[in-house]
């Protein structure tokens, strides 16, 4: 478990100081994906590396297991750095080390034999699915394979938790979505905690459990991403969900209602037939599919009309239909 | 077509000769200008206010002490040094007393030399190290100087062809090699052949030293094998 407790970051120049992060307080739970969502500058990089202590908070505490990191020695830091692997936007692979020498180092470093640290490389590249590649380079390379090794890398320790900075940012939208996949693997079958810093709200759809909002270094909102979704309470995860709807306009709106829909049923065929049977259209906040122990979900936010005499017609559609559904407030 | 004196010396062996001494002291200076400016960059980089073990203050000082060998021409510096040479290798003329002046002369060289180019090195990547529980002396044997590995021999090749320039200019005080022929025997005796001779044999020499380099550079850069 990680626990951050009020903590700030305030760096100081010579003619000011800049606030980077400012009295931050969450609970990242064992098992969990969570992500942290908030636009450039908005301080993500620095909470992230918070936890490692790649930063050194300037107030607050952080607990990892319960134990205060911020009263460790040196020597006792670098080993509990060894439990938490990171990866990057970058990648930073070692571009004058092989794919395999790649992997290996982080065991180099923690004095682990050669012979066990090629067979436990070799284990994570095969999970990752690079065990062709082991004698390529970094610069031979794909942005989605290095970030795969970069994955191994870091995982070579064994750690408890993945720490994830903007790792799908520089990469196209297929390869972000198996990177993901990949880590959501990773978290089930290993059980390995990962926590996400991203500005992209799909990544948090696809893969988190929880997310915590941060806007001009104070959290915003946090809680279940189903939650934050669908009821957006601060402005600026309506503006990260939603970023090109206008805040105000979905004040004067009608009834929101959220729609979820196993893959039996074809979306697209009932949610036509609602508005033919009903007669009036309604509004698609959002919509996505989202993939949970190998079924897949569909989410859908409708806005309905403001008429209520529609809205009705509407919610009582949905009372007889397969559809499972919740009115969001 | 060639003067008298230039055959003479040709007889003699003195070209060959020079050609020796001029890559036996450009590879000995440079050799040991590397033992000491190698871990004076290193020192450089890592207590930089960007680097791995900052120390603005010392960092500083070391800095200032390189440059101000390194603002003295060489011409002059090699004078002021005699009495060091003398004090180090007993005499202050004679090849053995020029390593001395070129060590003197290319370390501080060699340290801003090693020093910009471990700054190339990709900050995330030291960041990276870092994040796995790398210790600083692991960041400098294992992720600073193998990857700035190709960089570094670029560094040492410019190095080396600027040792043997500086090895040319110690003939006037009392150095050997293809200088002290090209000065004594080609421009103090007439005999502009001889200095001829001596450029080509140095361009020559320059151009191998610089064509290993690049090989070599070739060879161990991993960032460029498609």
């Amino acid at each position: 478990m990680i626990e951050l407790k009020s903590l700030g970051k305030t760096y100081h120049t010579s003619e000011k100081e800049i606030v980077a992060l400012e009295d931050i307080t969450l609970t990242i739970r064992d098992g969990e994906i969570y992500g942290i969502i908030g636009l450039s500058g908005a301080g993500k990089s620095t909470l992230v590396r918070c936890i490692n202590l790649l930063e050194r908070p300037t107030s607050g505490q952080v607990l990892i297991d319960g134990k205060d990191i911020l009263s460790l020695s040196r020597k006792d830091l670098l080993k509990l750095r060894r439990s938490i692997g990171m990866i990057f936007q970058g990648f930073n692979l070692l571009e004058q080390r092989s794919v395999l020498q790649n992997v290996t180092f982080p065991l180099e470093v923690s004095g682990v034999n050669r012979t066990e640290s090629v067979k436990r490389a070799m284990e994570l590249l095969e999970l990752v699915g690079l065990s062709d590649r082991t004698g390529s380079y970094p610069s031979q390379l794909s942005g989605g394979q290095k970030q795969r090794v970069a994955i191994a890398r870091a995982l070579a320790t064994n750690p408890k938790y993945l720490l994830c900075d903007e790792a799908t940012s520089a990469l196209d939208p297929n390869t972000t979505r198996s990177i993901l996949e990949l880590l959501a693997t990773i978290n089930k079958t290993m059980g390995v905690t990962i926590v996400i810093i991203t500005h992209e709200m799909k990544v948090i759809d696809q893969i988190c459990d929880r997310v915590a909002v941060l806007d001009q270094s104070r959290i915003a909102e946090e809680g279940e991403v189903s939650e934050v979704f669908t009821n957006p309470k601060s402005a600026i995860a309506r503006e990260l969900i939603m970023p090109d709807s206008h805040s105000g306009e979905m004040e004067h709106g009608g009834r929101r209602v959220r729609l979820i829909f196993k893959k039996e049923y074809s979306q697209q065929t009932l949610l036509s037939q609602m508005i033919l049977d009903c007669g009036c259209p309604v509004n698609i906040l959002h919509a996505n599919l989202k993939e949970l122990e190998s079924e897949t979900y569909g989410q859908m936010l409708l806005e309905l009309p403001a008429s209520e005499r529609d809205s009705e017609k509407i919610i009582s559609w949905l009372k007889n239909s397969p559809i499972e559904w919740k009115e969001v407030v | 077509m060639f003067s008298e004196m230039f055959m003479k010396l040709w007889d003699n062996g003195l070209i060959q000769k020079g050609v020796w001494e001029t890559i036996y002291m450009t590879v000995l200076s440079t050799a040991i200008s590397y033992c000491i400016g190698l871990p004076l960059g290193v020192i450089l980089n890592i207590t930089d206010k960007e680097g791995i073990r900052p120390l603005p203050l010392f960092n500083r000082i070391l800095g200032l002490v390189v440059n101000f060998f390194r603002s003295i021409p060489f011409i002059i510096l090699m004078v002021a040094m005699l009495p060091v040479a003398k004090l180090i290798v007993g005499v202050s003329l004679g090849n053995k007393a020029m390593i001395v002046m070129l060590v003197i002369a290319a370390s501080p060289y060699v340290a801003r030399m090693v020093e910009s180019s471990l700054k190339e090195v990709d900050a995330g990547v030291i960041e990276a190290a870092q994040s796995m529980g790398t210790n600083n002396f692991q960041i400098i044997w294992k992720v600073l100087l193998p990857e700035a590995k190709p960089s570094l021999i670029t560094g040492a090749v410019i190095s080396m062809v600027t040792i043997l320039g500086y090895s040319a200019m110690a003939a006037t005080i009392g150095g050997t090699g293809l200088g002290q022929i090209a000065i004594s025997y080609g421009h103090q005796r007439f005999n502009p052949d001889v200095t001829w001779c001596c450029v080509f044999l140095t361009v020559i020499i320059v151009q191998i030293i610089q064509e290993v380099g690049n090989r070599i550079v070739r060879r161990t850069d991993k960032r460029h094998r498609a």
